[in-house]
Formats: C-alpha cells, structure tokens, sequence
C-alpha cells in the first residue's frame, strides 16, 4: 500500500501509456512526465506569491492581502487575471523582436532546470549522467534572457539592471558551483539520482544526508547565499531594487510579459533550491527512518516550501546589500570558505570515521570561518567616496 | 562573530510573525472600509462652497468676486459672474457665481482659495471617498455638488467654523447696529426737516 | 542523417550565417550564441554529454555574455546605415573557400571517414574525469597554472589602475 502511494504517478504514467501504440510510445511517455512540472511548478509560483504576501505581512505586522477569497486565497487569481487583461506596452524605441524573445527565452530556460531535479522515488524526467552540470548549465543561459531584456528595452534603468543582474549572476555563480562540488565529491558521481540515492541510507533513525556533517552544513549555507543572489532575492535585490532602478532589467514591461519575468524569478529560486535539497537535504528521503511510510515526494515538497519560507523569512529581515559590499561577500568571504569547504570534503573521505574527524574537519571550516568574518568587520572604512569615472 | 546581526534580526521579525497571529495590538493596520480613523480636524481633501440657511442656493456665501480662481495655481476653478445681484449673508446686496466648477482631478488641494476668499465662502472638505468610474464626468464638481451647508463646515472643522461664525455675527450685529442708527437719523432728520433728510439715507446705505 | 540532425544543423549554420549578416552589433552576438547553442545540441545528440554542457556553460553562459558586454561598454548600438562591404571582399570568399576545400580534403581523406562508423563509446563523465586525472594530468595542471597566471595578471592591472587615479 505504501509502495503503491509512494509510486502512484509512476504506475498511472505506466498505465496510460498502455493506450498508446508502442511507435507513439516514447514521445507520449516524454509528454505525461512534462506536463506535469509544466503545471505543477507554475501553480507552486501562485501558491508562492500568496504565501509570499502573507508572510511578509506577518513578519512586518500587517495582515497581507485578505480581501480576495477567504485569507486573500484567490490573490494570485485575480493578479492572474489583472496581468493577462493590461495593456501590453512596448516602447517606441525598443527592439521590438528582442523584446519579445528575453521573457520567453527566460521562462523557458527557469523550466529546463527541472529536467534533472529528482521529486521523488523514480521521479526525474531524465536521468542524466551529467545532472548537475546540466542545471548550471541551462541556469548561465537566464544571464542571456536578462541580457536582453535589459538591452532591447533601450532604458538606462533596464540597462543598469542588467549590467547589475549579470555582474552578480556570475560572480555568484561561481561560489553556487563550489559549494555544491562538495556533494559531487561525496557521491562520486553528477548524476542528480545517484547523489540522493547515496544519501537515502539511515543510521538509527538518523539519515545519511550530507548537511550533517561539518563541510555538508557549510556547504549548503553557501549554497543557499549564492542561491539567494542567483535568483535576485532579497537581500541581494539590487538588480531590481525598487527604490533605485524602479524595477532594473524588466521595467519595460507589462503585461504578460512582465508575468513572464516574475514566473521564471521564482521557477528559477525554486529550481535551486529543489537542487540544493537534491545535494544536501537527501532529495526525496525521509528525515527518519521511521517516517519512510510518507510517500517521497510529499518529503520532496515539504522541503521545497520549508526553503521557500526561508527565503520568504530572510526577505522579510535583511535590508538590501550594497553593490560593493555584495562583491567582497562574495569574493572575499563564499568563495575561500567554498574552496577550504573542498578541501575539508577531501579530508572527510580520506580520514577514518570517529570523533577525531568530526573535530578536525569542523575546526578547518569553523576556524577560517571566524577569522574570515573577522576581515569582512575590518575592513570597513568609513570615508568619503571617490569615484573613477565620474569627477 | 559574523552573522550574529543577521540572527538577532531573523528572531525580531519571527516574533512579529507570531506575535501578530497571537495579539491584535501588534497589527497597525486599520481594515479602511469597515473601519476608518478618527478624523483630525485639520484634515482636507478639497475645497467646498458654504451655504448658510436651509436653501442652498440662495444662502451661498460666494459673491463671485472671482479672487479665487486667478489665484489657483493649476488653474482648477471655473466662475461665471452673475448678472443680478442678491443678498449676501450679512445682508448687502451682491452679485452670485451664475456657474462655480471645480476639477478635482485637477486640484492639488493647495488651500490658496481658501487663504484668499474674503467671503468665508470657500472653505476645505475633509471627505476622501472620491473615486469613481467616470473621470471626466463625476470629477469636475458644479455649484450644486460644492454647496454644503455651514453645519456640515462646523461638523467638520468646529474650532474654525466659530471663528468664522463668531466673526459674521459681529459683522451682522455691526450692520444691524448701522441700519438702527440710520433709521434713527433718518426718523430723526425727518422730524426736523424734510428737505435736508433726502441725502443722509444713501450716505448711510453706502459706508 | 536523421530529421533532428537536419534540424539542428540548419538552425546552427543560420545563427552562424546571420552572425555574420546581421547590422546591429547585439544582434550579432545574440544570433552567434544560436550558433553556440545549435553545436552544443548536436554535442548532446551525439551523447557527448559533458562536451555539450560544458560548451553550453561556456560559450553561451560567458563567452557570449562578455561579447555582449564589451559591446555594450565600448559604443551606443546605433544601426548601422549602408550595408558596409570590405572591398577585398572576392578575395576574402576566394580565401574562404580554399579553406573549406582544404578541411573538405583533409576529411575525406583522412582514414577515420573512410573505415565507417566505429561502434558508438559509452562516454561518462568519469571517464572523461579519469583520463583528465591521470593521463592527461600534466598538461591540465599546466593549463591550470596559465589561466592563474591570466588571472592574477588581470587583478594587477586592475589595481595598478586604482592606485593611479587616487
């Protein structure tokens, strides 16, 4: 019975597919494994954007929206509803085919990423031998949509957004990739199944997942930073912060479009944290060993929205970073903890198990990680600013 | 240590986010429709026109001296002189604003015309439920929709209202004592001597 | 030659073509990152499938973010107004198709196309990540050490300039 609930998307695919014709086959199993995450992943963002609203609200004192529908539910409906019916605007110098192409191009390279996210037990649509290269591969191709929505819309606000967006989309990418380099190492392989399968195992009721060991905690805590900036998220807004560049790469549009943009933002944000799960939350696997009965993709879920919230907490906290002080964050303080972070992976694998390897692996990160935060609080200088290019 | 802040914050906003679902006094938010806030008696949204007596029209204080509409900087106020004239509020005979438009989508709320009215006639409305679906129509407002009588403008604005009407009573009682004492002199003229009599009642009428 | 082979090919030689056609500089690139990602789909249809990543990553992650960059940083994409031909034009097609007779030659002659297809290698990324470890560990190592030498050559200049301007 559990089996069964556990595998019940699996079985009702297999079963479909039984109506078809062997020739017809292989496409029609391709179309029941992607239209699901077509449908699903989009209902989560309206989902989001309400829970989003509301926890904001609480976290800040306030009620959230609460007139649409009981609790405000049906707020995303009628945002739906009021974005498909504006007017869709685009400016008289823009370049009207790029234009069009940046938010399609966007959504559809937010959607490629689930392509190699396991949601459950056998619920991957490919299982592709190199998984994780492939996600942070189609994830470089969203620098290019924002690129061009920056640029086609011929506004300096968009411009500065962009030039913003992608400057810290790829100084991040690079702490984003080391830090997950831990768990590639760990499992020996890119394969996204292979890496939760070997984080499945329990000992006692405990899970072998890699965040509960000293450089796996680490690891998912950069992860989680590079993450937050790769998406745009608050605290690091600044592509977009509204108080500045109004809305940076996307202020030119409406609309649908513009519905397009905020779809792949949080497809992109829940496409990396379905990774970081992936890498460091063990997947799909129950926390314990005792409540394995929970079908694996409720776990998958509850993890998903247990990182959304988290998200959604920091948001509502952190004040927004400023560029200088994002770059040496990410140069001066993720990027020698995700390096040390490697090294103390190696050691982890080369030292015999015990206690002594918890307290010398923990010390190689605890250590620099402390002084390292120490040089962050130094060096800040308060003095009148020169600028180079602008005297 | 580093992050320590970023943790203190973390617990302040989640005790606000427990803290609001468990005690209402936390939530600042006033729910607008059902509930409003207490007016302040300082408040203005824009301006109306003040009518004294049960006819609107008739009482309305504006003499179409027109001060206000070159005042108004955007320019938002439309007055056409009427061609008779009628008794004003302390009694003289004045000319009537035959036509008294205001654009509120066009007014910016300033109070110039109020600062300026020599009439009281004019004064600021406190009233913010304003929206509507005709923008054009149901936002240029005509003498009749302006009009709102001064027990509505002591309702709203009481300190400033007794001002005002305290100021018009004195006004009144002036004018009337100025009437007695004309009737007087002319009772008086008359019973001395009645060709003498003839210039003192129009110099009485015109002071 | 399959239908997706076709596919994918003309798409590739059209982004490629239009790179070099098109007037707007950005428009140039965005049509030479199709170009880019057209190669990387036939990497992938052909099972390569850390080549074809890689060059994804690479080329239309970086390669084709700096062009654009550098365009954006050194003029304002004005369109260009006539269409502007090199006067050695005839020249340059007759280089070009010396060029591509040569490599059309070295192909077909060489002994790989004419023995026929080899069976089809598994390829994995362990593979690939065993010979990079240990066959080939000297010359990556080498490689390592030049790209560190670029990079730290690069935060020099930079911090040369910094000091100059204060």
């Amino acid at each position: 019975m559990t089996q069964a609930l556990d595998q019940i998307f699996v079985l009702t695919k297999q079963w479909l597919l039984g109506f078809v014709p062997a020739s017809a086959q292989p496409i029609c199993s391709a179309i029941l494994s992607v239209v699901p995450v077509l449908i699903g992943f989009p209902l989560l963002f309206a989902i989001t954007t309400w829970l989003e609203r509301k926890g904001l609200g609480r976290l800040q004192n306030r009620y959230g929206p609460n007139r649409t529908g009981p609790y405000g539910l049906f707020q995303p409906i009628a945002d739906a509803i009021k974005s498909l019916t504006k007017e869709d605007i685009v400016p008289l110098t823009a370049d009207h085919t790029v234009h069009f192409l940046a938010p399609v191009l966007l959504a559809a390279a937010s959607f490629l990423g689930y392509a190699v996210l396991p949601i459950g037990r056998n619920m991957v649509l490919v299982n592709m031998n190199a998984g994780v290269l492939y996600f942070f591969a189609v994830g470089s191709v969203v620098e290019l949509a924002v690129f061009m929505a920056g640029w086609s819309s011929r506004s300096k606000y968009s411009l500065l957004g962009a030039m913003r967006a992608i400057a810290q989309m790829i100084s991040y990418e690079v702490p984003l990739v080391l830090a997950s380099i831990v768990a590639i190492m760990q499992a020996g392989s890119l394969s996204t199944v292979a890496i939760v399968d070997k984080q499945a195992g329990y000992t006692g009721i405990w899970p072998h997942w890699f965040v509960f060991t000293p450089w796996g905690v680490v690891g998912f805590a950069l992860f989680m930073i590079a993450a937050t900036a790769e998406s745009n998220r608050s605290p690091f807004d600044l592509p977009e912060g509204e108080s500045e560049i109004i809305a940076g790469y996307y202020i030119e549009y409406s609309g649908f479009k513009f519905a397009l943009f905020f779809l792949g933002e949080y497809l992109g944000m829940f496409a990396t944290s379905g990774m970081a799960i992936t890498l460091f939350l063990g997947g799909w696997s129950a926390p314990f060993s005792f409540l394995t009965w929970i079908p694996s993709y409720v776990w998958f879920f509850a993890k998903l929205l247990a990182l959304i919230a988290g998200f959604i907490w920091i948001r509502g906290t952190l004040p927004r970073l400023r560029m200088d002080q994002l770059m040496s964050l990410a140069w001066e303080f993720i990027l020698p903890m995700a390096l040390l972070n490697m090294l103390d992976a190696g050691i982890w694998h080369f030292m015999p198990a015990g206690v002594l390897r918890w307290l010398v692996c923990t010390a190689i990160v605890a250590v620099p990680c402390v002084l390292l935060g120490q040089g962050l609080k130094r060096n800040k200088k308060f003095q009148v600013r020169t600028y180079q290019f602008a005297k | 240590m580093v992050g320590e802040g970023i943790l203190k914050g973390l617990v302040e906003t989640a005790r606000n986010f427990f803290g609001s679902y468990v005690g209402k006094d936390r939530l600042t938010t006033v729910q607008y429709p059902e509930e409003r806030l207490p007016q302040i008696e300082a408040a203005r949204s824009f301006p109306f026109l003040v009518y004294d007596g049960p006819d609107w029209d008739k009482g309305m204080r504006c003499v179409a001296c027109q001060i206000c509409e070159k005042e108004c900087p955007p320019k938002c106020i439309l007055i056409k002189k009427s061609a008779d004239k009628k008794p004003d509020a302390v009694g003289k005979p004045q000319f009537y604003p035959a036509v008294f438009n205001i654009d509120i989508s066009v007014c910016m709320s300033c109070q110039i015309c109020v600062e300026v009215c020599p009439f009281d006639a004019i004064k600021m409305d406190v009233d913010y439920d304003l929206s509507t679906d005709d923008r054009f129509g149901d936002l240029l407002l005509d003498k009749e929709r302006l009009a709102k009588s001064n027990e509505y403008y002591n309702a709203i604005h009481p300190t400033e209202a007794a001002a005002v009407d305290a100021h018009f009573a004195e006004e009144r009682a002036k004018a009337e004592a100025k009437a007695k004492a004309a009737t007087e002199a002319k009772a008086a003229a008359e019973a001395k001597v009645a060709p003498a009599a003839q210039e003192q009642p129009v110099g009485g009428e015109t002071q | 030659m399959t239908v997706t082979f076709l596919i994918l090919a003309v798409i590739t030689v059209a982004g490629t073509a239009a790179a070099m056609g098109l007037r707007n500089a950005v428009h140039c690139v965005l049509a030479l990152t199709v170009g880019f990602a057209g190669v990387a789909a036939i990497y992938l249809q052909l099972d390569a499938q850390f080549v074809g990543l890689t060059q994804i990553m690479v080329y239309v992650g970086a390669v084709a973010i700096l062009a654009v960059f550098a365009i954006m940083m050194t003029h304002t994409p004005l369109p260009a107004k006539p269409p502007t031909y090199s006067s050695f034009w005839l020249l340059g097609s007759v280089v070009a198709a010396a060029v591509f007779a040569v490599l059309a030659w070295a192909i077909c002659s060489s002994a790989a196309s004419t023995q026929g297809l080899p069976p089809e290698p598994e390829v994995s990324v362990q593979q690939i990540g065993d010979a990079l470890m240990h066959q080939f560990v000297l010359p990556l190592e080498i490689m390592g050490l030049l790209l560190t030498a670029a990079l730290i050559g690069a935060v020099v200049i930079a911090m040369d300039r910094r000091e100059e301007t204060k």
